[in-house]
């Protein structure tokens, strides 16, 4: 099929299937999958600056029904969401601004790709380290008879530094009874979104990889709420995304419809299946996804393909 | 629980199949018709081809969740 906006002749059902592994996983972990998207649309003969766009459009489209199923099952919280939203876009801006600097010195492609290794790969050994140690205490905990609604509770090993971040008396502070967090400073919410914003900007994609993490260690959202939350403040982040990108010429919304279409049935699956599994597990199985995308950097750092 | 199981692995197939038949349709008769106009659009009006893009995919998300919605309901309907 011929797509003439981005002037390439596209397999439909090769796309409708990315859409619906990535559907998947954004059902699943709550990620827009852009490390696996980009990557395959140029595998097509998609230029990166389409690849980039039209992953944005697509990501608005999937996200939607992302985070419509997770509504219904109770794991959004939209005030948490919409404050998010505004660092996000701020953040945003800011890694756009940032990849522009390195585009005038020329550097662009090394800088980003160094940066992605370093991030995809220290996100994965953090969650390891972190769902296997949290794994284990609730096995020491299960043999010692902890049973009940104590032993379903969503736990993590980083517990500690939450507390500690969410005593932070920084005004104004604000409490999101959705997630069961008492009281926290704005400013911190809007920093983790501002963060996650940079790396959305910078290395492209929702950036789910890095918000969603954040908002289980940092604000200490639980694992199923910060993934359905993640979603909802990604369809806004994303629309503002695919808006700009689109004014510069980067979207051809004709290949992200396709993909959604495979999409939106690989989301239903995922969503469900968040329901069969325990936080540290959803967390466990986030693992190898980062280094997908830092192997991907890597090949085409070594080989000086595009892919 | 096994013939749960297969129920479900059933219908849930017979909703594939059956999406992948609209979704076959939807290739033909949407994009065909929608890929030029769209072209010229993002040619000539920039702003409004963005402003499309997005309404388009907000608006396939909507329909097409809809539909898998209404056919999970249906389908497992038939085979419970």
């Amino acid at each position: 099929m011929f797509f003439p906006i981005s002037n390439t002749h596209i397999n439909p059902v090769y796309l409708a299937v990315v859409g619906f592994i990535i559907g998947i996983l954004g059902g699943f972990f709550g990620v827009g999958g852009s490390f696996i998207a980009g990557p395959a649309l140029r595998l097509m003969g998609v230029n990166w600056n389409y690849a980039v766009g039209t992953d944005l459009a697509h990501i608005v489209g999937k996200s939607i029904v992302a985070a419509k199923q997770h509504r219904a099952l109770g794991n959004v919280d939209l005030k948490l969401g919409f404050i998010m939203a505004f660092g996000t876009i701020a953040g945003a801006e800011c890694g756009a601004q940032l990849i522009q600097a390195l585009k005038r010195s020329g550097h662009v492609n090394t800088v980003v790709s160094y940066v992605a290794i370093a991030v995809y790969t220290s996100i994965a050994a953090f969650m390891l380290w972190e769902s296997q140690k949290t794994l284990r205490t609730e096995k020491k905990q299960s043999r010692s008879g902890v049973k009940g609604a104590q032993s379903k509770k969503d736990r993590s090993a980083f517990g500690p530094v939450t507390r500690s971040i969410q005593r932070l008396k920084i005004r104004p502070m604000i409490s999101l009874p959705t997630s069961g967090i008492r009281g926290i400073s704005l400013w911190t919410i809007l920093l983790v979104a501002f963060i996650g914003g940079i790396f959305s900007g910078f290395l492209g994609g929702g950036a789910g990889y890095i918000r969603m993490p954040s908002m289980v260690y940092v604000l200490g959202v639980p694992t199923h709420l910060a993934v359905g939350t993640d979603l909802f403040e990604i369809v806004i982040s994303a629309s503002y995304g695919t808006i700009t990108h689109a004014i510069k010429g980067n979207v051809d919304i004709l290949i992200a419809l396709v993909m959604h279409t495979g999409a939106v049935i690989g989301a239903q699956i995922g969503v469900v299946a968040t329901q069969y599994f325990a936080g540290p597990k959803i967390r466990l199985a986030f693992v190898p996804l980062p280094l997908i995308g830092a192997a991907i950097v890597i090949y085409t750092l070594m080989t000086g393909h595009k892919l | 629980m096994k013939k749960q199981a297969a129920k479900s692995l059933r219908a849930f197939a017979i909703e594939l199949a059956v999406y992948a038949v609209l979704v076959i349709c939807y290739f033909f008769l949407v994009l065909n018709l929608l890929g030029n106009w769209l072209y010229h659009l993002e040619n000539q009006h920039r702003y409004i081809y963005a402003g499309v893009a997005l309404l388009l995919i907000a608006g396939q998300a909507v329909v097409l969740d809809t539909v898998t919605t209404l056919l999970f309901r249906v389908l497992r309907g038939r085979w419970r």
